[in-house]
């Protein structure tokens, strides 16, 4: 790294080399059955340089001697975008728990064994359901330096496990799923298929839903699935920046309910989401986006800080080796004061929703979400009595979440980036073909 | 960058000596470059080369995959990949034979797209952006830009060697308009394989563009509801990818007995004006376009739908064999780190005889949904999102409509076209995903398709 950091400061006013390194292993089962073992050995590095004023980048696979990757920076640099930020320099960056040695000593034989695990339990209690699932494991390492001093590296190890079921009756179809994941080896199963069992259970008996506006519970997956993509997009610092977010002009505002507060947190321990600094080098740290329904703050990088006369919150990020962007790293809705219990037992007649297909194909710029209910349940007399299709349900973050009627006390990660609650809104309109 | 040729001879070599059920390796290097815009500022450009393979062993029915960026040390690999394959399999491998092919296939373009210097790419893209910043009350646009270039060398130890070049172009804009709160944005997408022109000339697209999201503004939201629709070939391209497709992608349904009940050869998908083809051979220079897949297999045309029955359906060398049917080199990988999996190339509803005046002129009150947005699947439901939207009343296309979002049963909905255009029309803006792989070239086409009874999301 270090030789192409000289290579491109000779060429240019400043650099940056980015390294990002991965080993992964994973055992993949089809049709309830082990079917594939796999590794995967990556590197990558990308070079930004700062020349005249401008951004030049390139990335390659081949480290080599460096010259075709700084010839390619300089070529994008006559053309780049004006550099309003500055490298930054020797920083102190805040200790993240993120790496785990026990994840590496986990044997292929013990990850066959959680996989079997996982679709032992679920298939005993469906004996017709067929099951995906993947165990894997690895470990990623990224280097920052640059020609300011600054210089940051880290590892990061993680361990996941995932399963999809699919029940089906001729040409109905029942999905159901759930993973976990965490920079700690797995041991426990249990997390994993009992949620799967739940999904199963409650989606058991059918039910029709009527075409009006109905109360709705989502639950965890509920809410990644169809409300997060407008929020992402709307506290994003580069829509802000644009002028094209809803919130942008809205700081200190009341906009969503009291009872809804969203942060950005890459600091919590051992989350695969988390990091001691983000990848430009910038120091990780909790960031609130909505606290009590009030904008408070917004996603920024390097660049688009520095255009807004903002520092950076330490989210820059270079998703599919481009250069950084503001994105979120582990997102968390804080929990509120009602059982998810209670939640049901309040609704006369309404929707759980677990799952809502392409949800984010609307204006998710405007806040709009609308999809199928790919899973999701009827709720009568403050009972949940089967599962819904053929139903759509459509909305607006920005009215939906302007009232909600409770949040729940029950918080779990969905995935690696979402941290939620479910959540309880009075009025969501539903269509459906009964 | 390593001479992938050279790997590729001494690994040849190498494969023949390993025991394996079957062994293949694929060998990769290639070019990209991308520009995008976020507004009126350049948000990105940049350059990126790539090196890679991977090693594919199959023992006792189970697979072993190992995927490196690092060629070093290649007959480890190949033994990592058969340990692997040894661990997870325990049963009998099935394994469709093809013939060993040696072949060389060129990119069958005049010009490289990533040669081309970045200052003309960024000259056309700056008068479409100059473009949709003209049109009044434009709040902001985003364009992407990408191009790339590769070349794959597929060996297999029955002996095939085959090193085939392929590049890729590919465009998607957006136009956001904002007035008092409100936000709309309608975007266009584009592609070929590799033809720069595709994506030349588009100026007056991209004016109308424009003006269709300011449009959309004062637009009303479709009251949601069962509807006639009369979809696009834009969008009826992205319904048969999404909601008939890929219930063809035979891995969903060789080990599942329920799949395949449902999927029956014989059995009537739709009424007899239905035809539906996937087909990587014919036409050629599609983006889906390829002569050997992934597996080194010969591409063909293939009827997935014939007069509304089921005639085919797509397949990799592993689920031809398991269902006793004949490969169709329909094994897709999107790069060197993943195995390769059963995917689309060109999917397209073929033409009928209604024309469009015909297909609406008995709708009294319907809805015309026009352009893609989006689009998935779970194999029984679908749901996919048009660009733009009109109500149909009276038989004559009327008020614009805020985009809407289509949902519906896969298997009714087929049965439901009632009308099919005579004016085919493929497009080669998409990228598929299925699994973590995407976004893979393919193209979708159709022409216009009447809906009956198709459910629309609204309040």
């Amino acid at each position: 790294m270090e030789h192409i950091l000289e290579k491109a400061r000779k060429a240019a006013d400043e650099a940056e080399v980015f390294e990002v390194s991965s080993e992964e292993t994973q055992v993949r089962f089809e049709a309830n059955k082990l079917k594939q073992l796999q590794t995967k050995q990556q590197t990558s590095v990308a070079l930004r340089i700062i020349k005249g004023g401008k951004t030049g980048y390139a990335t390659s696979t081949e480290i080599g001697d460096g010259t075709e990757l700084v010839n390619n920076a300089i070529e994008t640099a006559e053309f780049g975008t004006t550099a309003a930020f500055k490298l930054p320099e020797s920083t102190k960056y805040p200790v993240v728990d993120i790496f785990d040695d026990a994840v590496n000593s986990v044997s292929i034989g013990e990850m066959v064994e959680l996989g079997e695990k996982m679709i032992a339990t679920i298939t005993g209690h469906t004996p017709k359901i067929i099951c995906e699932a993947a165990v894997g494991r690895g470990v990623i390492t990224v280097s920052i330096i640059n020609s300011r001093g600054g210089q940051a590296k880290y590892s990061k190890s993680f361990f996941g496990m995932d399963i999809e079921g699919s029940l089906i009756e001729e040409t109905d179809m029942l999905f159901v799923g759930e993973s976990e994941n965490s920079c700690h080896p797995l041991s426990d199963t249990s997390m994993v298929t009992a949620e799967v069992l739940r999904q199963l259970d409650l989606a058991k008996n059918r039910a029709t839903a009527p075409s009006k506006s109905l109360p709705v519970v989502f639950t965890p997956n509920g809410i990644a699935s169809g409300l997060m993509l407008p929020l992402m997009s709307a506290f994003n610092g580069k829509t802000v920046l644009e002028g094209a977010s809803p919130v942008g002009s809205k700081q200190g505002q009341l906009v969503f309910d009291k009872q809804f507060s969203l942060y950005d947190n890459p600091t919590i321990g051992y989350r695969p989401g988390s990091r001691p600094c983000d990848d430009e080098g910038v120091g990780s740290q909790r960031t609130t986006l909505i606290k009590e329904g009030i904008i408070a703050d917004f996603l920024y990088d390097l660049q688009t800080a520095t255009l807004a006369g903002k520092q950076s919150t330490g989210n820059g990020s270079r998703s599919r080796g481009g250069l950084p962007s503001p994105s979120a790293s582990a997102l968390t809705i804080a929990p509120g004061n009602t059982a998810f219990d209670d939640m049901i037992k309040d609704i006369k007649e309404g929707l759980l929703i677990d799952y809502l297909m392409g949800a984010s194909q609307g204006n998710v710029l405007g806040g709009d979400f609308s999809g199928n209910v790919l899973l999701g349940y009827k709720i009568e007399n403050g009972e949940i009595v089967g599962r819904v299709k053929d139903t759509m349900v459509s909305g607006n973050i920005y009215k939906a979440l302007k009232n909600i009627t409770a949040i729940g006390t029950e918080a779990r990660w969905v995935g690696s980036s979402l941290h939620t609650p479910p959540i309880y809104l009075p009025g969501i309109a539903v269509a459906s073909q009964g | 960058m390593p001479d992938i040729d050279t790997i590729a001879d001494e690994l040849a070599a190498e494969l023949k000596k390993h025991q394996a059920d079957y062994l293949e390796a694929r060998l990769e290097e290639g070019q990209t470059s991308h520009i995008a815009y976020r507004g009126k500022e350049l948000d990105s450009i940049g350059r990126s080369t790539s090196v890679g393979g991977n090693v594919r062993a199959l023992v006792n029915g189970g697979w072993g995959f190992t995927s490196f960026n690092n060629l070093d040390g290649l007959s480890d690999r190949i033994t990592q990949a058969i340990e692997q394959a040894k661990s997870a399999g325990s049963g009998k491998s099935h394994l469709a034979s093809v013939e060993p092919v040696t072949d060389n296939v060129p990119t069958g373009i005049d010009v490289n797209p990533v040669t081309i210097p970045l200052v003309e790419k960024k000259q056309l893209l700056d008068e479409y952006n100059e473009i949709i910043w003209s049109t009044p009350r434009i709040q902001t646009s985003n364009i992407g830009y990408s191009d790339s270039r590769k070349k794959v060398i597929f060996l297999n130890s029955s002996g095939s060697h085959i090193t085939q070049e392929r590049a890729d172009v590919n465009l998607r804009l957006a136009a956001i308009a904002a007035k008092d709160g409100e936000v709309q944005q309608v975007g266009l997408s584009l592609g070929s394989r590799g033809n720069i022109g595709a994506i030349q000339g588009l100026h007056d697209k991209v004016r109308d563009m424009s003006q269709n999201a300011v449009n959309m503004l004062t637009a009303p939201q479709a009251r949601g509801g069962e509807y006639t629709i009369v979809l696009d070939p834009v969008l009826a391209g992205v319904f048969v990818h999404e909601a008939f497709g890929h219930l063809s992608e035979s891995d969903f349904v060789y080990e599942n007995e329920q799949m395949k009940k449902i999927m029956t050869l014989g059995k009537q998908f739709g009424g007899k004006h239905l035809n539906i083809i996937d087909s990587a051979a014919v036409p050629p220079g599609l983006r889906g376009s390829y002569k050997y897949d992934d597996e080194g297999t010969l591409a063909l045309k293939t009827y997935l739908i014939r007069e509304g029955e089921l005639v085919g359906r797509l397949h990799s060398l592993e689920t031809a064999a398991k269902m006793n049917e004949k490969p169709t080199g329909n094994a897709r990988a999107i790069s060197y780190r993943y195995p390769p999996i059963v995917r689309m190339t060109n999917t397209y509803i073929e033409p009928g005889e209604t024309t469009f005046e015909d297909m609406i002129a008995d709708i009294k009150e319907g809805i015309y949904a026009k352009n893609w947005y989006g689009g998935t699947t779970s194999m029984e439901m679908f749901t996919f999102s048009a660009g733009e939207a009109y109500m149909i009343r009276n038989g004559k296309i009327a008020e614009a409509l805020r985009p809407v979002v289509l949902t519906g049963n896969v298997f009714a909905t087929l049965q439901n076209i009632d009308a099919i255009g005579d004016d085919l029309d493929m497009n080669e803006g998409g990228g598929c995903g299925k699994g973590e792989q995407m976004p893979l070239p393919v193209s979708n086409g159709s022409p216009h398709i009447r809906i009956q009874k198709c459910l629309i999301g609204g309040s």
